[in-house]
């Protein structure tokens, strides 16, 4: 009997630590939707008591039915069949089976297409804890991006003709836009989309790397305007998988075996535009990628989660020189930074959430529902504009920090198995292999950095750190404030330096800053945790209370986890930022030489 | 055609958790120290009855006899997809044997209209096995036990293929029948989050009364009875009023109920403690193995 959800004592406080009222207020728009659906809940309170109940459901159903299946659809895979279909390894129907019935596959989607209508935390947290249990059903239960692009976008009658079957968990969707030629590159993309005389649309060329290429509904990035070259001659299409549709293959990869990346040939395929031509790219898969790179966030931390507690159990229960190998420094530290590397993520994972769903919020607000007294439409304006800048720079950061993440904990979780990690007998090494992908796919990590970069030297970092260092704190934290202060000094003096000596260096210097920053942020939410309104007790690993384990407050743990973290990471800082203001510019003049020569065949 | 469905469940102490606490002095179970839960074989009748449903149609009506805390089973069979849910309570069950349990179950199944009545084939607790066979008995329906599978279901027809141990045997019967369920017939389902959603606040009036009354320590019973009425009629409005019933309502006789009506006698509780005493070494050869398997079975160590 495992729960996933209720097993995991840092969820379970970060839970009732986050302000989980304010986004459910915004998104269930004052609770007028619980006098239309009898599910919907009256007040916050019944609304987080929603998200608490069918998180617990989702945690059961992944540590008793999901976990137990993961290792045979690593090993089984997907097939492409004669006939041109392909077939789930039988673990991944079997649990998609599972949540349809659960009713959870559009958690995002509004109550009116028989969605659950949570907020993107909620959400997040349900990805963590399926993809704890198996990485790969997490492509599948977590491309719920794919509907919300239709509600977002789409016509009234594209939403009613998909929105209910995908809630109801009866098809599953694709995002289909990499292609031989595009692939982070996406401006380039050519597959062509074409009208008939009677104005119907149609899409013809080859997509690559589509994950669940096999899904009923795609989403098709597709050069509408073939005049024009560069994103603004594309537009987003939907069509069903029929039969002009052919995968041509499936991909023999290194992890997530469990989710079939197909290629796949549009031949003359008839399709619907979502939304606007040449809106295509900018905003639609843009907005579409955002929430992706939450869904692969969340499925770092939950692959993180799963390699640490192997390490862990075997840390203790592995005896070399007379005792558990976690009497060693050197096990021991690993093991330590593992688990601080996993929360960090997961405090920059949940609060990245909880600032989308503020924008989210505030946008739809201003759109449907604006204040009519000019003042707060004013107030209401310049907090949605924040919010937005913050996001674009925290979902960024969280992807990236979550997927290296997860690599470097799955990588420690086989050292500290040592022989046997390295061994299909433990899960390490397919944690390892499922990990590798999620700082390649939805941007890879130097594209995260560019992105989050920019955040980083414009003011808005500035501005978010402020805000963070006026947040709420108790005294025992207050000389890790100056730390973080401090950091945040010269990082920013770095972020100027950089700023002046031109964009190119910026890139350059990009990961260096992005690094510090996240430093600092993490730095400053872990003070936040220890200073929580909310505190619970949690078990230690110390048993000499009778055998039973000792207790701790985790206010107070988190407290230590932070002064490890903050004081462990501030002479990095340093480090990090002398680098920067050495304006070593090697990069560029020397790559030739030192890069040496293309090698060639002889 | 669609068919009803009436699932009888129960609700039980987690003896998986079993601690030193788990045991009364007197050999009886200490209720108290383990958690209660669902029935595990129970939720395979569910699901089973969810299926049906789901395939064929009609309603799933689920019922238990307990005590008010059973509620909860019941909420999640709600949760889970049953469209009613019944609780059997009264002081005057108290103390019902597996005898008396049936009984009252079947005055209550009677009360409703169904076409396959489905038990779990046993409860953890006590793990008789023999309220199912009992329950038909008492309906005077045909029983299929053991069920691990539903071959088929044609107009009054059912076929099911049940385990009997060494093997299988598949049984054709008419309805209405009563299915025990064992737990290789299915996975079952977790909760719709939707329904968990909204049956989070479905209660019985007896929960309606013990809330009220530790809300209101110094309400008078004459309040707290317009208040439990008040709060049922909410309730009943908005569908989240689960049923409950008593022996009167049932009209069952009161000598077949509760202590006068169960012949079981604990007489004398022991505690086994299975020790090896000599030990015996198997040549790994096909003939030496056959001959253990052989031997095992002769003296019923495995069937």
């Amino acid at each position: 009997m495992a729960n996933f959800y209720k097993d995991n004592d840092d969820i379970q406080f970060l839970f009732r630590h986050m302000d989980m009222a304010g986004a459910a207020n915004l998104i269930e728009e004052g609770f007028k939707f619980a006098k239309d659906f009898d599910y919907a809940p009256a007040d916050a309170a019944e609304a987080i008591e929603n998200y608490d109940l069918v998180l617990d459901s989702i945690g059961k159903l992944s540590g008793d039915f999901i976990a137990p299946r993961s290792e045979d659809i690593d090993r089984q895979g997907s097939t492409l069949n004669e006939d041109g279909t392909v077939s789930y390894a039988d673990g991944i129907k079997e649990s998609l089976d599972m949540l349809a019935k659960a009713h959870v596959m559009g958690s995002t989607l509004p109550h009116r297409f028989g969605g659950l209508n949570f907020p993107n935390l909620a959400h997040s947290i349900s990805i963590e804890i399926v993809s704890r249990a198996d990485a790969s059903l997490m492509n599948l239960f977590g491309l719920q991006g794919i509907a919300e692009t239709i509600n977002a976008f789409a016509s009234e009658e594209i939403k009613q003709k998909y929105l209910h079957d995908f809630a109801a968990g009866k098809i599953t969707g694709a995002m289909v836009l990499t292609e031989p030629d595009a692939g982070s590159d996406l401006q380039s993309c050519k597959l062509r989309a074409f009208q008939d005389d009677s104005g119907n649309w149609y899409l013809h060329g080859v997509k690559r790397f589509i994950t669940n290429g096999c899904g009923e509904v795609l989403l098709v990035l597709s050069r509408s305007e073939p005049d024009r070259s560069g994103g603004l001659g594309l537009s987003l299409f939907v069509c069903d998988r029929g039969p002009t549709v052919h995968v041509r293959r499936i991909e023999d990869k290194l992890g997530i075996h469990g989710s079939p990346t197909c290629e796949l040939f549009f031949d003359n395929t008839p399709c619907e535009l979502i939304g606007e031509r040449k809106r295509g790219l900018a905003p639609y898969v843009m907005t579409l990628m955002n929430g992706a790179r939450l869904g692969i966030s969340a499925q770092g931390l939950g692959i993180g989660e799963a390699a640490f507690r192997v390490a862990r159990d075997y840390a203790a229960s592995r005896k070399q020189f007379g005792g558990p190998i976690e009497k060693l420094p050197a096990v021991r530290d690993m093991v330590i930074d593992m688990k601080i590397d996993v929360e960090a993520s997961r405090a920059l994972l949940y609060e990245t959430n909880r600032v989308v769903d503020y924008d989210v919020g505030y946008t739809k607000k201003l759109e449907f529902d604006p204040p009519a007294d000019k003042e707060e439409l004013k107030k209401l304006k310049e907090v949605s504009r924040r919010y937005g800048r913050y996001a674009g720079m925290l979902t960024p950061m969280t992807k990236y920090l979550s997927s290296e993440m997860c690599n470097r904990v799955a990588y420690n979780s086989i050292q500290v198995l040592g022989g046997s990690g390295f061994m299909r007998d433990y899960p390490c090494e397919r944690y390892a292999r499922d990990a590798r992908i999620t700082t390649i796919y939805e941007g890879t990590s130097q594209l995260q950095v560019v992105a989050a970069v920019r955040g980083v030297c414009s003011g808005t970092a500035e501005k978010y750190f402020e805000e963070l260092a006026a947040g709420h704190y108790e005294p025992q934290v207050k000389d890790l404030l100056d730390i973080l202060k401090q950091n945040t000094e010269i990082l920013l003096k770095a972020a100027a330096f950089v700023k002046e000596t031109g964009a190119d260096y910026m890139d350059l210097c990009g990961r260096a800053l992005v690094d510090s920053a996240i430093y600092i942020i993490c730095g400053y939410l872990f003070c936040g945790q220890a200073s929580s309104k909310f505190d619970m007790e949690v078990d230690t690993a110390d048993g000499k209370n009778n055998g039973k384990p000792q207790k701790v407050s985790m206010k107070k743990r988190k407290g230590m986890l932070a002064r490890r973290y903050i004081t462990k990471n501030s002479p990095l800082i340093k480090s990090l930022v002398d680098m920067i203001h050495s304006g070593d510019k090697s990069t560029f003049e020397q790559y030739e030489t030192l890069a040496g020569p293309v090698p060639q065949e002889k | 055609m669609a068919y009803n469905c009436v699932v009888s469940i129960k609700q039980v102490p987690d003896t998986k958790r079993i601690t030193g606490e788990a045991m009364n002095d007197d050999g009886t179970v200490n209720r108290g120290s383990l958690p209660a839960i669902f029935n595990p074989e129970d939720l395979n009748a569910l699901e089973l009855a969810l299926d049906i449903k789901d395939k064929y149609g009609g309603k799933v009506t689920v019922i238990t006899m307990g005590l008010p805390a059973a509620s909860a089973i019941l909420r999640e069979s709600l949760y889970r997809g049953a469209d009613e849910a019944i609780l059997i309570t009264d002081r005057r069950c108290a103390a019902s044997d597996t005898l008396a349990t049936s009984y009252i179950l079947s005055c209550a199944v009677k009360k409703l209209d169904c076409d396959i009545v489905l038990c779990g084939r046993q409860a953890i607790d006590g793990d008789t096995a023999q309220v199912g066979p009992q329950l038909a008995e008492k309906l005077g329906i045909s029983q299929i036990t053991y069920v691990e599978e539903l071959i088929s279901l044609e107009k009054k027809t059912i076929t099911a293929r049940r385990n009997i141990g060494n093997g299988w045997q598949e049984v054709k019967c008419n309805l209405p029948v009563l299915l025990t369920v064992v737990d290789e017939a299915n996975e079952p389902r977790v909760s719709v989050a939707k329904r968990l959603m909204k049956y989070k606040k479905a209660r019985t009036p007896v929960e309606i009364q013990m809330q009220l009354k530790q809300d209101n320590p110094h309400a008078s019973d004459e309040e707290l009875k317009q208040l439990a009425k008040a709060k049922a009629e909410e309730l009943q409005e908005k569908g989240l009023l689960i049923k409950q019933w008593d022996i009167d309502y049932l009209g069952a006789d009161l000598q077949w109920c509760g202590r006068d009506g169960s012949p079981t006698k604990v007489h004398r509780i022991q505690s086994v403690i299975l020790t090896a005493r000599e030990s015996k070494t198997v040549e790994p050869s096909e003939q030496c193995i056959a001959d253990m398997v052989h031997e095992l079975i002769s003296d019923k160590t495995i069937s």
